[in-house]
Order: C-alpha cells, then structure tokens, then sequence
C-alpha cells in the first residue's frame, strides 16, 4: 500500500516536472521573440551566507550554489544563449582560510571531472569549456582536470561555457599587456615592426584569455552586492549589470527572466539612440 | 544594479532665477564653498532645485554630516557619471544644451558637498570617446560651456583650496580649451582639500593602454624587463596617478542606467556601484546622501571573508 503510494507521488512528481518544463518552454519562446543576450556573466555570490541562514555545514552552501548553477546552465542553453561565463573562484579567493580553500579546490575537483560523465550537461547540450584565469596558481590536480575537460570538449560549438577559476580581471590585463610586449620584441628583433611602444587596443584583446568570447551582454552578481570584484573588469564595460538580492543558490528562472526583460527593454532603447545619431 | 531602488520624489519645474532668491542664496552661500559668479544673474534658465530654495540652512548646519552618515565610514574617492542632462532637457521641452547647463549647477551642490563632508577626491565623467559622435553643435556646446566654466569657477576653486585635475585624450581637444586646463591645473596644484578630477575624452581602455605603451617604451629603453611587469606598474602609468587615491571607493551613476560605459576601468576593481534613478540635473544633496548611506551599509569584502 505504502509502495503504491510512493509509487503514485512518484509519477505525480514527474507528471508536474514535465509540465513546469512544458510551462518553462513555452515561456522561452516568447522571449526569445524579442532580441537576446549572446553572453551572460555571472557572479556566483552569497553561498556561505545561504549555509549559514539555513543552518546548514559550511561547504553544503557551496554545493547548493553547484545545482542553482546547473539549472541556470540549462535555463540559458535551453534559452539559446550562447556564451555563460561563471566567476568561480578569484585569485583573491586564496587569502581565505585554507581549510575553506582546500575544500573550494577539492569541490572543485569533483566538479570538474563530472563534467566528463556521459550524463553531464556538457554531454546534453554539446558545450565547449574554456578555464579562464591564472591556472599555474592551482594544484596540478586540479589543474589537469581542467585542461582535460578543455581538451575533451574543444570539438563542441553549440555553446560555450567560460569558467573563470584563479582569475582576476587586472591579472588578466598583466598577462595580456605582457604577450603584447613581448609579441611586439620579437617582431621588433626580427625586424618588422620599429615602433614597439606603439601598441594597439586590437594587440592588447587578441592577447586576453577571454577573447574567446564576446563581450557580456549582461551581467547578474546574486546577493545584492552591487560591484564587479575585478571580474571582467575590460569586458563589461557596456554589459547591463543586474543585481538581484537573492544569495546564489537561491537564484532562480525568475531572476533570469528579469534580467532578459530589462535587457530587452534597454536594448531597444539604445537601439533608437543609434539610429538617431 | 539597483534598477528597483528609486530615489525620492524630485520632480523640479525649471524656474527663471528671480533676484530675491538669488540674493538669498548669496547671504547664505557666503561661506559656503562655492557661489554663485555674479555674471550668471538672470542667463539662461534658473534651474536650482525647489528644495534649497524652501530649506532655510545656516552655514554651521553645512558643515555637519547629515544624520545617518558617519564621519569614518564615509569614502575617500567618489567617482560619478553625470547622466540624463539630455533627457532632463527633452522632458522640459528644452534644448539639449539647457540640460547641460543644469547639469553644471548640480555639479557645483555635488564640489561643495565633497569639500565640507570630507571627501578627498571627486572624479566626474564629463565627456566620453564615445561622445565624440554626438552632433558637433552639442559637441562644441559642451566644450565650450566646460572652458567657461573653468574660467569663470577658477578663482572661487582655488580660493576653496580644491585641485583640479583633468585626465583623457586631449588631441582632439581645442587648443583655447588646452591653455585653460594648463593654466587652471597649474594654480591649484597645490591644493589639499578636495581634488576634482574632470574626465574629458577618457576612456578606461585607453587608459589602460595608454599605461601599456608607456610601460612598452620603459621595456624598449632596456628600463624593465618584461617579466617584471605587473599590476603596480600599470597602476603607476595610468592617467590616475595624478591623485593619492586612483580608486574610487563609491561610484555613481544617474539616469537610470545600469552600466558603467567604459568609464574608469581598471580602478573600478572593487568600487562599490550605485545606480540613481534621478536625471543628473536632478539629483542633488538627498540623492547624493542616498548614495553615501547605501555605501556605508555595504560590507566590503575585497574576495576575503568576513569573520
């Protein structure tokens, strides 16, 4: 009896996913009748602060901050967006504690290689990962992990996931202005070009980890801090910054769909500006 | 990112000046940071909000901090984009360049906040590279209205002990308008009490890299190696580096607009953001203390953790 009943809520539940799905789909197609995002960004903000007002272990925020990104994920795939790039760990990240370090890494580990899984969403919807950042600062475990993944998934084109681990925007300029230097030494020792001081914007992007990319149309931080923590800091400078007060894991289909309204609504009003000048 | 904050009701009707309120503003304003030249009198439309009119404020209630603002909490540099003079103007069924000269207004009440809340550097975004494709009429309009401006505020700048700095791509700027800013940066220089820095066809990704040229000329003189390049030397180059403090702890922007327009790149690194719904022109002292409460509220954090 019990075994029927659990049976039943089994299919009910199942029965009221596929209409939330049906629902969700159906919701996507008149949005995307309006203009949409290439690129979003997000900052995953607010895990702890969710473990804590849940009562919940330390490391459980983040792990409730890895689903909530699973289904933004798809919610943005399924949407057509292109291009998601995710702020998961900054090089300023490492001044923590290095228990709450060592446990970022191990779950990022974890992470990292289910994302090789047959079931995993990189599988799903043909995703191509890229690890954006400073990936000589992580363990070589971690590290490996990372560029198999890149390697594994360098064929899909569908879409395109930016994980940005050991990353900080002004550390991304350094390295960029330095292969510029150094770009324009050699050409100057091989005699090409004289003038080496005379670098451009086009010698200076070419040489940033996300030109992979183009730049966010928008970008939503979670947990109502309103500021870029030098994240992006070249490429958003015209993405809409949206900042919902919900703590990442608390993040939801509402809050992307807001973000997509106002998008829209800004775009057609730069849009007449353009036309206009 | 604040697009469902909104800031208190300022709906302003444009007024003539009328010469009694003038007067009065002048007996008040006589210790007051700046005033008003007296040229200005009764030219072109009296924009000062209705609120300073009708508040009654003595020059020893100036200087206090307004409840709710704490003198330790307050930031040292605050950065603004100046946005919706055009907006401003076209809702009044004005021409674009009377928004402008309101904007100038608000921006004096904004100077004059900054020096007597103790604020040490105040960074405005006056004109963009990209504003360069704007009509040329407005373009000279501008130009025109900042080089008078500087002229004419100059003596009451310096009197008030404020530093003027102007950074951005001056080449296409004017050469009357260059002699200007020389000679204004030239006699404030060595005032402490607020800096004023003016952006003027600045861009932060050329700013960025203008800082990488000139660090590519350091490598090329044998100066450096590349290796050694890193954020502090890039930090030295930028055009910044006129001040004490390059990073804007609060920066504000108006109008409504939820984005930061390549103003102030690289330094807006941990800048906390605040987006007011007001048009610049009407955003005034209650906006600006909206903006300095929510900065104070704010934990910063700066990636570490608050423990």
């Amino acid at each position: 009896m019990v075994d029927q009943i659990r049976r039943m809520g089994g299919g009910v539940s199942q029965i009221l996913e596929q209409i939330h799905g049906f629902a969700r789909r159906c919701l996507f197609r008149v949005i995307s009748m309006g203009p949409l995002p290439t690129h979003l960004a997000f900052i995953m903000d607010g895990n702890r602060r969710y473990a804590k007002k849940r009562g919940l272990k330390d490391g459980s925020g983040h792990k409730a901050g890895f689903s909530a990104l699973m289904s933004m994920l798809q919610y943005c795939y399924e949407l057509g967006i292109k291009y998601v790039t995710i702020y998961a760990f900054s090089i300023d990240n490492f001044r923590r504690k290095p228990e709450e370090v060592q446990s970022l890494m191990d779950l990022l580990l974890e992470k990292i290689k289910s994302l090789l899984d047959k079931e995993s969403i990189v599988h799903e919807y043909g995703i191509r990962v890229y690890f954006i950042g400073n990936l000589a600062l992580l363990s070589d475990q971690v590290r490996a992990a990372a560029e198999e993944v890149m390697e594994a998934t360098a064929k899909n084109s569908r879409v395109v996931l930016l994980v940005c681990v050991a990353y900080n925007s002004t550390d991304e300029i350094v390295q960029a202005v330095k292969r510029s230097c150094m770009n324009k030494l050699v050409k100057h020792s091989e005699g090409g070009d004289r003038d080496i001081e005379r670098i451009q914007l086009v010698d200076v992007e070419e040489n940033m980890q996300m030109s992979v990319a183009p730049e966010p149309d928008i970008l939503i931080r979670s947990s109502g801090e309103t500021r870029l923590s030098n994240f992006l800091l070249w490429q958003t400078g015209n993405s809409q910054l949206f900042s919902p007060d919900a703590l990442w894991p608390e993040i939801g289909l509402r809050h992307l769909v807001w973000a997509i309204l106002n998008f829209q609504r800004s775009h057609s009003y730069l849009e007449k500006m353009k036309k206009q000048l | 990112m604040l697009s469902l904050r909104v800031g208190p009701s300022t709906s302003f009707h444009s007024r003539r000046f009328h010469d009694r309120a003038l007067e009065r503003r002048w007996r008040l304003g006589r210790d007051c940071f700046l005033s008003f030249s007296h040229h200005r009198r009764g030219t072109g439309l009296g924009v000062r909000s209705a609120r300073s009119e009708m508040t009654t404020f003595t020059a020893a209630e100036e200087d206090t901090l307004p409840d709710g603002l704490q003198p330790e909490l307050m930031p040292k540099h605050v950065a603004v984009i100046m946005d919706g003079n055009g907006r401003w103007a076209k809702n009044k069924g004005l021409q674009p360049w009377d928004g402008h000269r309101a904007g100038v207004e608000a921006l004096r009440e904004i100077i004059e906040l900054c020096g007597k809340w103790g604020i040490q550097v105040l960074t405005v975004f006056a004109f963009s590279t990209d504003n360069w494709i704007r009509p040329k009429i407005e373009i000279d309009f501008l130009l025109n209205l900042f080089e008078r401006t500087l002229k004419s505020e100059l003596e009451t700048l310096a009197k008030n002990n404020v530093r003027i700095s102007i950074i951005g791509n001056s080449s296409k700027l004017p050469k009357s308008l260059l002699k200007v800013i020389n000679e204004v940066e030239e006699v404030t220089k060595n005032n402490t009490r607020l800096q004023l820095i003016v952006a003027v066809g600045y861009s932060g990704k050329y700013d960025v890299l203008q800082a990488c040229r000139g660090i590519a000329q350091r490598v090329k003189d044998g100066e450096i190696e590349v290796e050694e390049i890193d954020e502090r030397l890039i930090e030295q180059e930028l055009e910044t580096n006129c001040t004490e403090f390059p990073y804007p702890d609060l920066l504000i922007r108006t109008s409504g607009e939820l984005r930061v327009s390549n103003f102030l790149l690289w330094q807006l690194a941990y800048t906390e953001l605040f987006f007011a719904q007001e048009l610049w022109p009407d955003f005034g002292r209650s906006g600006f203390i909206e903006a300095l409460m929510s900065f104070q509220q704010r934990q910063r954090r700066f990636g570490g953790r608050k423990s």
